[in-house]
């Protein structure tokens, strides 16, 4: 009898527990990574594919799964990294060398005597800052440009130069003085 | 009403269950590198103690003990540990992917944590009645989280304080833990 009971008895737990984890399951249903849209949303869509991803997206997939390293964002810099690190609960690691020192901002200009207009550099840019269409000249528009330099490799007559930009109102600054910036490394 | 708090009490600070008793050292030594991390696991702990001493002693109650099914509790409250803590692994999945990410493999172990088993059985060993086992589960759960804070606190500073080198990572925090453990043998005698 206390045989069957047990048995009963415990065919019934599974039974009941069974219900209770299907219907979490159902209700507790997660769409995509949540984590990789919460890093996406630190990371700085520039799509510039300068950590090896095709984009933004991919690279905080890349991350929420932990494929690969924190410190990879160049446009982000040092906060950016600081801030997956934080998301990641992992160490923070230094940003590559060429990173950690501030370029100036560099734009793209477009030789339009050398242009033939192969539209190669339009579909490379992550930003669509190239305007122009097939057999007709390219230009850049300055204020879009950020500087990626996606669109240098793919021209076929290599007519695209990076350009330091120039001073105007908006961006001028005073140089850093060379004291300050000692300390601060 | 003395003895819910005496039961908190003594399972907070003079029977803690990671530090006196021994138990559930598997988390105490995985998820204590990170503070936020080791808060997380205790207060995750927390929910599944709480509510599987209370399935536990409902079950052994008015399942087990009616039809002399006593020999059968160990199996049956793995059982109920089980299905709790795969709740908790779908609330948390879902309301801190964060935090999910960095519980990763201690939280399924957690059905495994004998802390959790631990209470169950001694619920049944010492008599308790149905409020006494929710007061004796959720002292042991915050005696264990309040552990995983300290020691996880003391940890960090340890990290970046000048080890000797064959002393560096699990031997120092082993340490640690042996002199954490010893602090708490001063609450002996309290209750």
């Amino acid at each position: 009898m206390s045989m069957f009971a047990g048995i009963l008895i415990f065919l019934g737990l599974a039974l009941a527990f069974g219900l209770l984890l299907g219907y979490a399951a159902v209700r507790f249903r997660i769409e995509g990574n949540p984590l990789a849209e919460i890093i996406d949303k630190k990371l700085p869509q520039t799509q510039c594919g300068q950590c090896g991803y095709p984009g933004c997206k991919p690279y905080a997939e890349a991350l929420a799964k932990g494929e690969a390293e924190v410190n990879l964002c160049i446009p982000g810099g040092e906060p950016t990294m600081i801030e997956i690190a934080e998301i990641l609960q992992v160490e923070p690691k230094p940003m590559q060398a060429e990173a950690t020192e501030p370029k100036p901002k560099m734009l793209a200009v477009i030789d339009e005597d050398i242009c033939i207009g192969c539209v190669l550099c339009i579909k490379a840019c992550p930003v669509d800052a190239i305007i122009g269409t097939t057999k007709m000249m390219h230009t850049v528009i300055e204020k879009e440009c950020t500087g990626c330099e996606l669109c240098v490799p793919v021209c076929p007559v290599d007519c695209i130069d990076m350009v330091m930009e120039k001073p105007n109102l908006k961006n001028w600054k005073w140089p850093e003085p060379k004291a300050a910036a000692e300390r601060t490394e | 009403m003395t003895d819910y708090v005496i039961i908190l009490i003594s399972t907070v600070l003079v029977n803690n269950f990671v530090l006196v008793k021994f138990l559930g050292l598997c988390p105490f030594m995985g998820v204590s590198k990170k503070l936020d991390a080791a808060l997380g696991m205790g207060l995750a702990t927390t929910f599944v103690l709480t509510l599987s001493s209370v399935m536990s002693y409902l079950l052994y109650t008015y399942l087990l003990a009616p039809f002399e099914l006593e020999y059968l509790k160990t199996i049956g409250f793995i059982l109920s540990i089980a299905a709790v803590v795969g709740f908790t692994e779908m609330a948390i999945h879902k309301s801190s992917p964060a935090l999910y990410q960095v519980l990763g493999i201690y939280l399924p172990l957690i059905t495994t944590n004998c802390a959790v088993l631990g209470v169950a059985l001694l619920n049944i060993g010492e008599d308790h009645n149905f409020i006494e086992s929710a007061f004796y589960g959720f002292g042991a759960a915050i005696g264990f989280t309040m552990v995983m804070v300290l020691f996880a606190s003391i940890r960090e500073r340890v990290d970046a304080g000048d080890v000797p080198m064959p002393f560096k990572g699990a031997p120092i925090a082993l340490i640690t833990a042996g002199l954490m453990s010893l602090a708490f043998m001063g609450f002996g005698g309290l209750v």
